[in-house]
């Protein structure tokens, strides 16, 4: 790992405006993808601004359909919340599938988020809930929020604090997981929300977490595993790797979506 | 440089270290605790699973700076003396839970972790639960068998 000055920030604001005054700096939470990245080399922050310690952003609330949760919440927490599991089932059984328990432990919402890996978990949610990604200075929808891989519409040293999900009528998260890495191959959010029928697709496309429309109009319109699994995906949109094709992958969309309706 | 303070296995640590120093490093560099392994250096193996404030984390994924203030416990400090064993060792060992052993410390730290969480959410650790659990950690000698039925074995002794 190349050199970097630590700094453990207090507060919110002590936070942004500490890292203003960097040269390279980056916010540390968990730490569960920024550090390995940094021992890879592949990150060099000039200062790390350790966000992880502010007791504000740890905070999961309920007030009537919408669950808050803070950045710095980790998996470990959202996966043990007996207020989340009874707002939104489906968040929990994908925050308790992140990783392995010691990445859960550490590992946060804002941090998954910030970073949007085209395979975490977590942009699957906020895209398929229609969550609100909240931040040290304004409000974005999550339809706004995820712009490609590894970009989010955040600016230069602007933080993710929250993020509000509203409650769905019926939601269900299935991924098939890498068998090495524990990442999504497929990973399919599928949600009944007050805006209609949301369904959100990470591990797979080309330009990271996307929402499929022809999905969503089919389980509008029949919510079954098998409406989901009758629509077909175009592999040209499909990542593809070592671990599978993008044919491989357009077929696990129709099957994850399926599963996800079964979950929900 | 930065001052790092934390109580590790019961007793209270301070050092000056580089910055960018990772938990494991301190651990094994500055405290000469050697126990805890490094494997995988990618996050992956949990040969350096340590608990910071009750919480199995991967030491190696941490840095020590961000342990400031934390109650650290390490394979060394969790046997109730030095010339005994936490019941998660006495079954590991009863058990051939390891061959080379390398991965030991953070399968036994890993175990603990997952018996007391499971004890306090009113779970069962079954087996199927047992190796969900060990997502984290990889044993490259044993096929796992052993070390599912010493953790079995060991909840059991921990009750």
């Amino acid at each position: 790992m190349y050199d970097t000055t630590y700094y453990r920030a207090s507060s919110v604001s002590d936070a942004t405006s500490k890292l203003a005054g960097t040269e390279d700096g980056k916010f540390l939470a968990g730490g569960q993808t920024l550090i390995p990245t940094m021992k890879q080399r592949l990150a060099a922050p000039s200062d790390l601004v350790d966000v992880s310690g502010i007791d504000a952003l740890k905070n999961i609330s309920v007030d009537g359909d919408t669950v808050t949760i803070g950045a710095a919440c980790t998996h470990a927490q959202v996966a043990g919340s007996s207020e989340v599991a009874q707002a939104i089932p489906a968040l929990v059984s994908l925050a308790s599938g992140i990783g392995d328990p010691a990445v859960r432990a550490r590992g946060t919402i804002g941090g998954s988020i910030a970073n949007n890996d085209p395979a975490a978990d977590y942009p699957a949610a906020c895209l398929g809930l229609g969550a609100t990604i909240v931040t040290d200075s304004r409000e974005v929808p999550a339809d706004e929020f995820f712009v490609g891989m590894f970009e989010t519409a955040l600016e230069e040293g602007e933080m993710v604090t929250a993020v509000k999900f509203p409650k769905p009528a019926k939601a269900g998260y299935a991924k098939f997981p890498n068998p090495a890495s524990r990442y999504a191959m497929v990973g399919v959010m599928a949600a009944q929300t007050a805006n209609g029928v949301r369904v959100a697709v990470t591990g797979a496309g080309n330009d990271g977490v996307f929402r499929h429309s022809a999905l969503e109009e089919a389980l509008g319109a029949n919510w079954s595993a098998d409406a989901a699994q009758g629509v077909s995906t175009d592999a040209a949109d499909m990542m593809a790797d070592i671990h599978g094709s993008s044919e491989y992958r357009a077929h696990l969309v129709g099957v994850m979506a399926g599963r996800a309706v079964d979950n929900s | 440089m930065t001052k790092v303070t934390m109580t590790v296995n019961g007793k209270a640590r301070s050092a000056e270290v580089p910055d960018n120093t990772l938990l494991v490093d301190y651990i094994r560099e500055n405290l000469r605790l050697t126990g805890t392994h490094v494997g995988c250096d990618t996050s992956q193996c949990g040969a350096c699973v340590v608990h910071v404030n009750g919480q199995a984390v991967k030491a190696c994924t941490m840095l020590a700076a961000s342990a400031e203030g934390a109650e650290v416990t390490t394979i060394e400090g969790v046997a109730a003396s030095k010339d005994d064993l936490h019941p998660m060792q006495v079954a590991f060992k009863e058990n051939h839970g390891l061959q080379c052993g390398f991965c030991t410390p953070g399968m036994i730290m890993t175990a603990t972790d997952m018996v007391s969480r499971y004890k306090e959410a009113g779970k069962t650790l079954d087996e199927h639960a047992i190796r969900e659990e060990l997502e984290g950690n990889i044993c490259r000698c044993t096929g796992y068998h052993n070390i599912v039925k010493a953790i079995a074995d060991g909840a059991s002794k921990m009750a």
